[in-house]
């Protein structure tokens, strides 16, 4: 019995491979009029990133992810609801660019896809969202981490990355336990990014019995920073937060140094990049920063190995949450045995995944919970990562690799 | 008071970069009554070029300080060549059309010089190569880097050889001359295009070494960063009174002095807390600041709105009534 269902199969396959299209629809109807008989169903899943531009490589690489996940899974012969399944991985590329983003998103709705991995950016994200909501078809990132994207309501929305304003008590409370400041000085650049982020920032630390300074701004072009951080020095803080991005961060913590000013400089995400080092030269090294998520290195081995097999390069930055987001989704179809958007949806909801990035869940808005923020500091001109802090805990980065 | 020295000290080195900008102004303006806003990009370009050259000389292992100077070497010819070509091309074609042409051509050729920098060094900021390794000095609690302290100089030396040329040679003569009656200066046979061009010229160079000095000062470069400069050079050239050459200087320096005065203390004045008005927000020591250090830039344009209200000729500037 066993062996006739394989054999059916394997035939299937093979004429599905000669002109996927339709054969596919022949398989089935051959499957419902031999009883007992499975065929192998194609399922579509759907991936988007930007594949173009500046940011290219990101996109690849996520895209990767998602793919090596998907041929993993056929490997196995999945069998949804008694039938063999194939899933078949369609490749977007969203330039990075908010209306070209829309625009694939129906592209891929109107493939019928089943689910989709992406996007990259939130910038492409949160205008996609709406019209994968509407199609009902569930949409995992793996890298967006803009808060909004979640906040909108949608029950086919989530993301296996850690949000913005994870981000802002992360750092806080990095530098109130490992550099016991008396004094912080708050500094943004007036953006929403920036200002949401020294927000949480300060509150964090004022829970913390941190005095912080009355609030500076300046703006996402400031280039003369010197007037603040001459202010600042009179006050004497010990760790100076600034919530902006690396081209205003850098400036700033050159500036800070060459007053003299000796405190702890520490940044959000934005600034947590090595462009810091070329802006800011020596000046640079030993600030701290935080990065929602983990560094590529803290993935499971197996996918470090199996990625660099498959692809013959080194995962680059957010494809193991990729390659979780895209098991989440085929696992959740196998739990409820139905590729129907409509009926795997919910099993997507309340999954509890051991994914290479760790555990997941997704709280009622789609954000994972427990997500994991990574503390950078600089050293050689590279940053490095120093700690993970989940759920309100630290771990030494030494320590969490061990795990 | 270490604060305020040390305000002093960074608003007389931003100053003293605005002024010798403003140079670039106050002398067209002096000679034909033109604001040339494209200015603001010659000195964008100036930090470019030199960017690039620098960039290219750093693997070359040459000391910083040569790198440099063959950065500035190279900025500067390329900054003139950019301000004779403008002349000859965008202005002197409307030297006898009416005001407002070639003062909306100013602002045509500051968006072509804008986008054309864009397409060559991309929107990205830039980071100017870190190889000076600046030193920090103190003078009685203010800081005061090498960068600075050369930066200081230079604009001085700037200042002095301008003013020995305008005041003390025959092209300086000539330049007057023409400043003050282009016609009957023609008369006097005084070649009054050539003039005209050397001035613009003159004007590209010493805009060049301001953007070089503004590179390494701030350590970024981006296509945009002309234009915000340019504008608060120009309010210090009309703050010392335009076409005034002593006034650009003291303009700029002023100027600078303001802007990080008032950086420095609008965020202490306007705490309504210090006043003592009885705010929710003052409560356990809390602050409730109107206008924070982010109106910086503000103080250039209250700057420039007073001066126009109050004193329109600025301040060392003569009143003229046929010259706006």
């Amino acid at each position: 019995m066993k062996n006739a269902t394989i054999t059916v199969s394997l035939l299937a396959l093979a004429l599905g491979a000669g002109c996927s299209k339709q054969e596919p629809q022949k398989a089935a109807d051959k499957g419902k009029a031999v009883p007992a008989a499975a065929a192998a169903v194609e399922v579509k899943i759907g991936h988007v990133g930007p594949l173009t531009g500046g940011i290219a490589h990101l996109g690849k690489d996520n895209e990767n992810g998602a793919r090596l996940a998907v041929e993993e899974a056929n490997a196995k012969k999945p069998q949804i609801d008694g039938k063999e399944v194939k899933f078949v991985f369609i490749g977007e590329d969203d330039q990075a660019d908010p209306k070209v983003g829309t625009t694939v998103a129906q592209k891929l709705v109107d493939a019928k896809v089943v689910g989709v991995v992406g996007h990259l950016n939130s910038g492409t994200s949160i205008p996609a969202s709406p019209i994968y909501s509407q199609a009902g078809i569930p949409v995992i990132s793996g890298s967006a981490t803009n808060p909004k994207l979640t906040e909108q309501g949608f029950k086919t929305q989530f993301r296996v990355v850690g949000r913005d304003d994870q981000q802002g008590p992360a750092i806080a409370q990095y530098l109130a336990e490992n550099n016991k400041p008396k004094t912080v000085a708050v500094i943004d650049d007036a953006t929403a990014y920036g200002e949401g982020i020294a927000n949480e920032v300060e509150k964090t630390l004022k829970a913390a019995k941190v005095s912080v300074l009355p609030r500076e701004k300046g703006t996402d072009k400031t280039t003369d920073w010197k007037a603040i951080l001459t202010k600042l020095r009179g006050r004497k803080p010990d760790a100076v937060f600034y919530g902006g991005m690396d081209a205003t961060g850098g400036p700033l913590i050159k500036q800070g140094r060459e007053l003299g000013i000796k405190a702890v400089f520490a940044f959000g995400d934005g600034a947590c990049t090595d462009e810091m080092a070329k802006l800011a030269g020596a000046s640079a090294e030993g600030l701290l920063c935080s990065q929602a998520g983990l560094p590529v290195e803290a993935a499971d081995k197996k996918f470090l190995e199996a990625y660099k097999k498959r692809f013959n390069a080194d995962p680059i930055l957010y494809s193991p949450f990729t390659y979780d987001a895209t098991n989440i989704l085929i696992a959740a179809m196998e739990k409820a045995n139905s590729s129907d958007p409509a009926k795997y949806l919910p099993e997507v909801a309340k999954i509890d995944f051991n994914g290479v990035t760790g555990k997941i869940a997704f709280d009622e808005k789609g954000d994972r919970k427990d997500a994991e923020m990574t503390i950078f500091t600089m050293k050689g001109g590279k940053i490095t990562p120093v700690a993970v802090i989940k759920s309100g805990k630290t771990t030494k980065w030494e320590e969490f690799m061990k795990r | 008071m270490d604060t305020l020295l040390q305000q002093l000290v960074n608003g007389l080195t931003a100053g003293s970069v605005y002024a010798v900008v403003a140079l670039g102004y106050t002398m067209v303006y002096g000679i034909i009554q033109l604001i040339n806003f494209a200015h603001g990009e010659v000195v964008m370009i100036g930090a470019m070029v030199a960017f690039s050259i620098i960039n290219l000389l750093v693997p070359s292992g040459l000391p910083p300080l040569v790198i440099v100077l063959i950065g500035t070497g190279c900025a500067v010819p390329i900054c003139m060549l950019v301000g004779y070509a403008m002349e000859r091309l965008a202005y002197r074609p409307l030297r006898h059309a009416p005001r407002l042409a070639p003062l909306i051509t100013a602002i045509g050729v500051s968006i072509i010089l804008q986008h054309l920098a864009m397409l060559v060094w991309s929107r990205n900021v830039l980071a100017f190569p870190q190889i000076i390794q600046s030193r920090t000095y103190f003078f009685g609690g203010a800081a005061i880097t090498s960068v600075q302290i050369a930066i200081l100089a230079i604009c001085l030396a700037l200042m002095a050889g301008l003013a020995i040329l305008v005041y003390r040679t025959p092209l300086g003569t000539a330049m007057r001359a023409t400043a003050q009656n282009a016609q009957v200066a023609g008369l006097m046979g005084i070649d009054i295009n050539r003039v005209i061009a050397i001035t613009f010229v003159i004007g590209a160079g010493l805009g060049a070494i301001a953007g070089v000095l503004f590179g390494t000062y701030y350590g970024i470069a981006q296509y945009t960063m002309g234009s915000v400069l340019g504008l608060k050079a120009f309010s210090a050239a009309v703050l010392g009174g335009i076409g005034n050459i002593p006034g650009a200087m003291l303009g700029g320096v002023l100027l600078g002095l303001v802007e990080a005065l008032g950086a420095g203390y609008i965020g202490d004045f306007t705490d309504l807390c210090t006043w003592g008005l009885p705010l929710a927000a003052c409560e356990a020591g809390g602050h409730f600041i109107l206008m924070g250090s982010n109106y910086q830039d503000v103080f250039a344009f209250i700057v420039l709105i007073l001066v126009l209200v109050l004193r329109p000729q600025g301040l060392l500037g003569e009143r003229v009534g046929d010259r706006a």
